[in-house]
């Protein structure tokens, strides 16, 4: 990935390359539509849901199954938990983290991968060595472990779980930034802002960055849907947003007791994180080959 | 061949190594003071000081550092807070059943990925999008809500198969046939979950492997040549596709690793990965140190072994000792 040679287009191969942009429309609007109403349902979550964390009445509402009303006349569409809770409100709420979490900690990402990165592919000798190897030694890192650690060294918070889900994920993007950067850095107009006396920095950050960052939003794409699974596996363990705040993975984690009374309450988050990770996955996927004419034209073949 | 090899033992050596100077600096700049948890909130500042001392705490960092390094290369983890026990004999109890379960669910995998990659690659069309639709989805899904999906399923709902551990509690009293098929029924649920799981992600990667290595002018030689579809796809298109499969089989370890311990969490399954989750709930420092450069040590063994692996599919590995086998 992310070698010199991907940065050089070449020209598409007329109706193959057509019929790979239907398909991979198709996978982009998918993607996009997940997303967009992810997010909305996220920011309306007060317009669209009920109180997540009130329980009133619990005996007369707990384990209603989905589509159904309470005594006092509250419909519930996806059912009731064991204290009653409203199991769309929780979700609706557990959204705000989750999405919140996961797009937070990609940023951590994208930044600390894009300077790594960067610095590794412009200033060579021993800085690139020195960054390629740390790169190298993270990647071989078993994440899950390593938060696991981490979790139990300090109190488990959404912002740990943000930092530490950041700082586990940047390679990849460091990897790609250092391709695109080594590739641009001997370019015919970067030699020129070099000629017109244009500082180390100013080179790379205005003018070879810039170029670098297309094939970054694959794989923040990609690492959206592995940090919001991430914060969920977190969650799930009770390493990550304390209840009673709702995110989806403690949402399943408290729906693993109920599991034989009350299906619902850890089928519906896990459903809303699958179909949120195949959107951006699909996104991804979708952005890569338009990025990538050669790769589109070869697949479609 | 041999050579790149050693460097990579080498380079695996200085993982390990890393993992544990960033463990012992975590665990120093984590808050909470290990002598005033252990004399308690009644103690004096007198009291906390000699158990700092008896600990070694007040010794210059450097000098901690090099005690601690040398008791843990000797293997000696100190013993579990939460149990009592030695840590050593519980991780030595536990490593077999996680490379039991990764070891036969990243074979399972692979070759079901390879299959479902080579379909995909090769006969394109209505089925090539709906087997798509079903990798992308496989590899979306998290091991541990599969795992509870498959629960309700096939223990609560089916009585099928049990979801606990890795053995009934009859186990001992069970011999031959019967033992085995005991253990495989609790092998079933973990083993079908993590296979799932990794599955997608290999067919996803080897169907665009194939798709990329399709387009290059040998292939189209061998067809030229009159070579059947399946033939050109197996000895040409999948031998040059599997180079970086198998690449990728070294890189997936961490993932498929950590795929585990949320697997092991939910099954009850005895391996690293429970160990390190019931360690790290109960705040139980030396489990969880232990815990984790086991995994790391697991970790870098795989990676040699797929090392190895690319260098028996690759001639060219094998005959440039001095490359590297990252550049590309």
């Amino acid at each position: 990935m992310g070698g010199p040679e991907g940065t050089g287009g070449r020209a598409r191969h007329g109706g193959s390359a057509v019929r790979d942009g239907l398909w991979s429309d198709r996978r982009a609007v998918f993607g996009l539509a997940v997303l967009a109403m992810a997010v909305a349902v996220a920011l309306f979550a007060p317009a669209l849901a009920g109180d997540p964390i009130a329980q009133r009445d619990i005996v007369a509402t707990r384990f209603l199954p989905p589509f159904s009303s309470d005594i006092h006349g509250a419909f519930h569409p996806l059912g009731t938990d064991r204290f009653g809770r409203d199991v769309w409100a929780r979700l609706a709420y557990g959204a705000r983290i989750s999405l919140g979490v996961g797009s937070l900690a990609v940023l951590v990402s994208l930044i600390v991968g894009v300077a790594v990165g960067a610095a590794a592919g412009f200033w060579r000798g021993w800085p690139s060595t020195a960054l390629l190897g740390l790169t190298d030694f993270a990647l071989a890192l078993p994440r899950v472990v390593l938060l696991l650690l981490l979790a139990s060294l300090w109190q488990p918070s959404a912002g740990l779980v943000i930092l530490v889900l950041g700082l586990t994920g940047w390679m990849t993007i460091a990897r790609l930034v250092h391709g695109e950067v080594r590739a641009l850095a001997v370019r015919p107009f970067v030699e020129g802002a070099v000629g017109l006396g244009a500082s180390d920095l100013r080179v790379l950050v205005r003018h070879i960055l810039p170029n670098a960052l297309t094939p970054v939003i694959v794989a923040a794409a990609l690492g959206l849907g592995n940090a919001i699974m991430l914060e969920a596996g977190l969650s799930f363990l009770g390493l990550g947003v304390q209840p009673p705040t709702p995110s989806w993975g403690n949402l399943i984690a408290s729906g693993r007791d109920t599991l034989v009374n009350a299906p619902w309450v850890a089928a519906a988050p896990g459903v809303a994180l699958v179909v949120v990770v195949v959107g951006a996955t699909l996104l991804g996927d979708a952005v890569r080959d338009r990025l990538d004419p050669s790769l589109a034209a070869r697949r479609a073949a | 061949m041999g050579l790149l090899l050693l460097r990579r033992a080498l380079s695996g050596a200085a993982v390990i190594f890393g993992v544990l100077t960033l463990m012992f600096f975590l665990l120093r700049l984590a808050p909470g003071d290990p002598a005033r948890l252990l004399v308690g909130p009644a103690a004096t500042e007198e009291q906390v000081a000699a158990q700092r001392h008896a600990l070694g705490l007040d010794r210059p960092l450097p000098a901690q550092y090099a005690t601690w390094l040398g008791r843990f290369v000797r293997g000696d983890w100190g013993t579990s807070i939460a149990t009592g026990r030695p840590v050593a004999r519980t991780l030595a109890e536990a490593w077999p059943a996680t490379v039991r379960l990764v070891g036969i669910s990243l074979v399972l995998s692979y070759l079901l990925g390879i299959a479902i990659g080579v379909l995909q690659a090769m006969r394109g069309g209505a089925l090539d999008t709906v087997l798509s639709v079903v990798t992308v989805t496989l590899f979306a899904l998290p091991g541990y809500w599969l795992g509870l999906m498959l629960v309700m399923v096939f223990t609560y709902q089916t009585r099928m198969l049990p979801a606990f551990g890795a053995a009934g509690f009859d186990a001992d009293f069970l011999t031959g046939w019967e033992r085995l098929a005991d253990r495989l029924r609790h092998l079933a649920l973990p083993l079908v979950t993590l296979t799932l799981i990794g599955l997608g992600g290999t067919a996803r990667y080897v169907r665009g492997a194939m798709l990329d290595v399709a387009g290059a002018p040998f292939v189209a030689i061998a067809r030229a040549k009159g070579l059947s579809p399946a033939r050109v796809a197996v000895r040409h298109v999948l031998r040059n596709a599997l180079i970086p499969v198998l690449t990728l089989l070294g890189l997936s370890l961490p993932a498929l690793f950590s795929g585990a311990v949320f697997i092991e969490a939910i099954f009850a399954w005895p391996g690293v990965g429970r160990v390190l989750v019931e360690a790290v709930v109960a705040r139980d420092y030396p489990t969880v140190m232990a815990a984790t450069a086991v995994s790391a040590a697991l970790v870098v063994a795989g990676n040699l072994l797929a090392e190895a692996l690319v260098g028996w599919a690759d001639p060219r590995v094998r005959a440039d000792a001095h490359g590297t086998v990252g550049a590309r």
